[in-house]
């Protein structure tokens, strides 16, 4: 995990507030994060939570899963999968979702994001 | 290699993705396009007016092309081609240069002189420029026409209705629909299918005048009827856009269109035409079909391949207005030349011809319509020559029969046979790719992009890649997905049999990987079939879809409906009253359902606790709307006020809705109860549908609406209403245990070998033995159930799960937005 000098930690949730293999939105001033806990591959990720293709803010609603080896999730509108870990869409479209670092301390999660974002 | 592109139309567009994918080195390449967007597809710009957007039409974003390092310039016609200099200016008067260029400029309507063309409200149909006219102008219209009853026509009349002008005319010259593509007998059934969807058909009529002061209002014919109209689309065909040609001095046709040879060169060799503005050995070609395989000509000129323009077989199939229209080969051949085979079904509104050759050996062509099935294997057939069965007209009946191996056709094609005519990909194509590894449909668009333009080849490809895996002793199965390795049914019961409760623990059990959002759903579906646990417990929210995950209907913009179910469409004043209190407190949108229940719009994910705190305590309860699951038994009000009703078809029909409620199935599950037979519950188009008789209750099963919609078939007649509710016991859990995923009963059945016999067989004779296990199955289900929202809003922390902002749960999504629609709200159209 790169830790850059414009980025900061910035506080989302508790542990336990996130359900476990699932998601949620975390309000970071003005930008809406879908944060996930995936608990069976014992991995945290976050993307942005409107789905590039209709510009829904949906995606912590989705379902998470893999293929392959890749952890993905997929939107409730339209089931357009998106990689978690690069953001790719997995579902042959040319929109790929941003994605950001999670750090979990002492049952309290944080998310990076870069300074120009907020 | 300096490259010019003067066109970004579909065929234009197919160019510059052949290039790029085609050559070794750098290309330098412009295309010049002079609408407003970049390419679109137009085959399917209908979709339009059904909500699809401008931008999702789009080929590809802006973006596409500035990655692949192509300069798009739109918005800006070309208006000269300097031959001399090599060189092109355009409007706003860019001039570039080139080594070649290539002409896609497509075509325009052909608009025939009639006086009157110019008055306001006529239109042309070709880009989203004239569709965003037509939308403007629709709302004002009550009468339209179509001048124009081909392909393009008909489109037209379809956008027409679609836009809400329901008395919509089309105006033919020739004396039959579609002249140019099937013959009178398909012609004249073809009408009576479209007339029976509210279209009026004119045909042998020629227009000689658009009346009407400044905007049109009437047509006056050459038999000197009148039509009063006020709107009007004209589709009598193309012209080429072969004018920049013209004024350089390039060969054109004596009616138009720039003269390519099979190379794609026009008259000066530095010049390629291609698309709709081309004209090879005499012939306009109107499909985008043959305009991708002129631009794969092209690209083999530019970069030396092999490849030349060979002609293109003109046989299509479409859906016009819901009717499947086909033909393929030589469509009218007749005399001496070949046998006609006609197959003619007016009470279902099927025609199909097939013409052979005289010693019976060959296919040459023919027309299917309201059913093309068969037309991918009856073209293949046709263009490979394969030698037809001893009974040609197998080819037609055996087919209808349902005894015929769907699959078996592909075995006899050749490796050379076409089977995705858009992406030009063969039979040995495909097969060669799934021996490389690739097994899935989605493999094989991915690898060779079969498959992925109009999608007519997809059931064909699917049957080469399972006849390709046998061929190679690979057993195919019908598996779930990349992470369980059995079909629906065999994980059922290995789930019964280990007794296995969460999503989590089947995966971990039976299935490799982590899960996805296929069989998650399917996995959580199956779980409360089997035991009718709360969805919502033992983390198996998480696996469920977004709608059973928060209890209700996800919607446009993110907000979600609440249906509460009213029992055989029974309710109180009182009740009434708070479903319309709650609707203001919660600014809902509110409308009447199909199933005779009231649909709330437009809650936000905080709010739903307590709309159903408030709904609950007024005696309502889950309705279910959200799930894979029991919907509504809708009723006709029966005896107890009809004179006509035999049975008291309300407490009947709100007895078994209590019954089945909350069951979890393959698909959602409609019932109906009608109390005579005048059938006013429509029960025979639900998956179980109870009629009234003087002797008691008939009982239907396997019906469905939607878009294949079919009757439901008498399984029982005269029962008493205790053995009526025995046999759907034990109809609905052989279902549940045996159907595919996302399966409706009709289907269901139309697979299930042996058909209504052998369901009959099954539930009324008890055939497997099954009877008694299968009720007491349903019963226990019946026994666990528990409304869900009132599990829901009790449970603090289940409720903590209905917010948008994990961080800030009172705020609600500052995204979600509304219209204004007849005093009430509606979603803001997709973005």
């Amino acid at each position: 995990m790169v830790d850059t000098m414009n980025d900061k930690w910035i506080h989302a949730c508790s542990v336990q507030d996130v359900p476990e293999n699932g998601g949620v939105c975390v309000k970071v001033a003005d930008l809406q994060i879908a944060l996930f806990h995936f608990k069976r591959r014992g991995e945290w990720y976050a993307t942005q939570n409107e789905c590039p293709h209709r510009h829904q803010m949906a995606l912590s609603r989705g379902m998470i899963g893999s293929q392959g080896d890749e952890p993905k999730v997929a939107c409730p509108f339209h089931k357009k999968t998106f990689s978690l870990k690069t953001g790719e869409c997995l579902s042959g479209d040319e929109c790929a979702i941003k994605t950001y670092q999670v750090r979990v301390d002492d049952d309290q999660v944080f998310l990076s994001i870069t300074d120009d974002e907020l | 290699m300096k490259i010019i592109i003067v066109g970004n139309g579909m065929v234009g567009f197919k160019l510059c993705e052949k290039l790029v994918a085609k050559s070794t080195k750098s290309l330098d390449l412009i295309v010049f396009g002079e609408e407003m967007r970049p390419a679109y597809d137009r085959v399917h710009l209908s979709e339009f007016f059904n909500g699809k957007s401008a931008e999702e039409l789009q080929l590809a974003p802006s973006s596409w092309y500035a990655d692949k390092g192509i300069e798009l310039i739109i918005g800006d016609p070309i208006l000269e081609i300097d031959r001399k200099a090599k060189s092109v200016r355009s409007y706003l008067g860019r001039v570039a240069y080139y080594d070649y260029l290539i002409l896609a400029t497509g075509s325009a309507a052909f608009v025939p002189p009639i006086p009157g063309v110019e008055k306001a409200g006529v239109f042309i149909y070709r880009t989203i420029e004239d569709l965003v006219l037509m939308q403007s102008w629709a709302p004002k219209a009550k009468t339209g026409a179509v001048i124009g009853g081909g392909l393009l026509g008909l489109e037209a009349a379809k956008a027409m209705i679609d836009l809400g002008v329901c008395d919509t005319h089309v105006i033919e010259f020739a004396p039959r629909l579609m002249p140019r593509q099937i013959d009178d007998a398909g012609s004249s059934l073809l009408q009576g299918k479209l007339e029976s969807l509210g279209l009026t058909i004119h045909t042998s009529k020629n227009t000689q005048e658009i009346l009407g002061e400044s905007a049109i209002s009437g047509m006056q014919f050459q038999d000197e009827s009148i039509l009063p109209v006020d709107m009007l689309v004209i589709s009598a065909g193309i012209k080429p856009r072969d004018e920049l040609a013209r004024a350089c001095g390039l060969e054109v046709g004596p009616r138009g269109g720039i003269v390519v040879n099979q190379y794609m060169q026009t008259s000066d060799h530095h010049i390629l035409a291609i698309g709709e503005c081309a004209l090879y050995e005499g012939m306009i070609y109107g499909l985008v079909a043959p305009g991708y395989d002129m631009a794969e000509a092209a690209v083999s000129t530019l970069l030396g391949l092999e490849k030349t323009f060979q002609g293109f077989d003109m046989s299509t199939k479409l859906k016009l207005i819901g009717v499947d229209v086909a033909s393929f080969g030589d469509p009218f051949v007749t005399g001496n030349d070949a046998h006609t085979i006609v197959f003619e079904d007016r009470n279902k509104g099927i025609y199909k011809r097939v013409n052979i050759s005289p010693d019976g050996k060959e296919l040459l062509g023919g027309i299917l319509i309201g059913d093309a099935d068969q037309y991918n294997m009856l073209l293949q057939t046709c263009k490979n020559k394969v030698v037809l069965p001893p009974n040609p007209e197998d080819i037609l009946l055996g087919a209808r029969g349902g005894e015929h191996d769907g699959g078996a056709g592909v075995t006899s094609l050749p490796d050379e046979a076409v089977i995705c005519s858009c992406e030009a990909v063969s039979k040995g194509d495909i097969s060669s790719h799934v021996l490389e590894g690739a097994a899935t449909l989605d493999d094989i668009k991915k690898c060779c992009k079969a498959g992925t333009g109009c999608g007519g080849c997809v059931p064909m490809v699917k049957d080469i890649i399972n006849h390709t895996l046998k061929a190679q002793g690979i057993y195919v199965r019908n598996v779930i997905c990349e992470h369980f390795e059995f079909s629906r049914q065999e994980l059922m019961d290995l789930i019964r049999l280990h007794d296995l409760r969460s999503y989590d623990e089947v995966l971990t059990v039976h299935g490799q990987g982590d899960g996805c959002e296929t069989c998650k759903p399917l996995v959580a579906s199956i779980l409360a079939s089997l035991w009718n646990e709360l969805i919502l417990d033992k983390g198996n929210d998480t696996a469920q879809d977004s709608n059973d995950r928060f209890l209700a209907n996800i919607q446009k913009g993110g907000t979600y409906s609440v249906v509460p179910r009213i029992p055989g469409g029974e309710i109180t004043p009182d009740k009434l009253i708070v479903i319309g209190q709650v609707a203001k407190e919660f600014n809902l949108y509110t409308k009447i359902t199909g199933g005779q229940r009231i649909d709330l719009f437009g809650a936000h994910l905080s709010d739903l606790p307590t709309i159903w705190e408030q709904l609950i305590a007024a005696g309502f309860e889950s309705g279910h709307a959200y799930g894979k699951a029991l919907r509504t038994v809708k009723s006709c009000v029966g005896s107890t006020w009809c004179r006509f009703g035999l049975h008291d078809s309300v407490s009947f029909a709100i007895q078994i809705e209590e019954r089945y409620r909350g069951i979890r199935a393959p698909h959602k599950i409609k019932g109906g109860v009608s109390g005579c037979i005048r059938e006013c519950a429509e029960a025979q188009s639900k998956d179980f549908g109870i009629i009234a008789t003087e002797k008691g209750w008939n009982l239907h099963v396997c019906g469905n609406g939607g878009s294949k919609p079919q009757h439901a078939l008498l399984l029982a007649s005269d029962l008493d209403s205790e053995t009526c509710i025995r046999y759907i016991d034990r109809f609905l859990m052989f279902y549940i245990k045996t159907a595919d995923p996302l399966t409706r009963t009709a289907t269901w059945l139309n697979k299930l070998e042996g058909g209504m016999d052998y369901l009959r067989n099954v539930v009324v004779n008890d055939s497997l033995g099954l009877g008694a296990e299968l009720e007491t199955e349903m019963q226990s289900l019946v026994d666990n159930y528990v409304c869900e929202w009132k599990a829901a809003v009790e449970n603090p922390a289940f409720r903590k799960r209905f917010s948008h902002f994990v961080n800030a749960p009172e705020e609600k999504d500052p995204t979600v937005q509304f219209d204004e629609l007849r005093e009430q709200k509606m979603a803001k159209a997709w973005k």
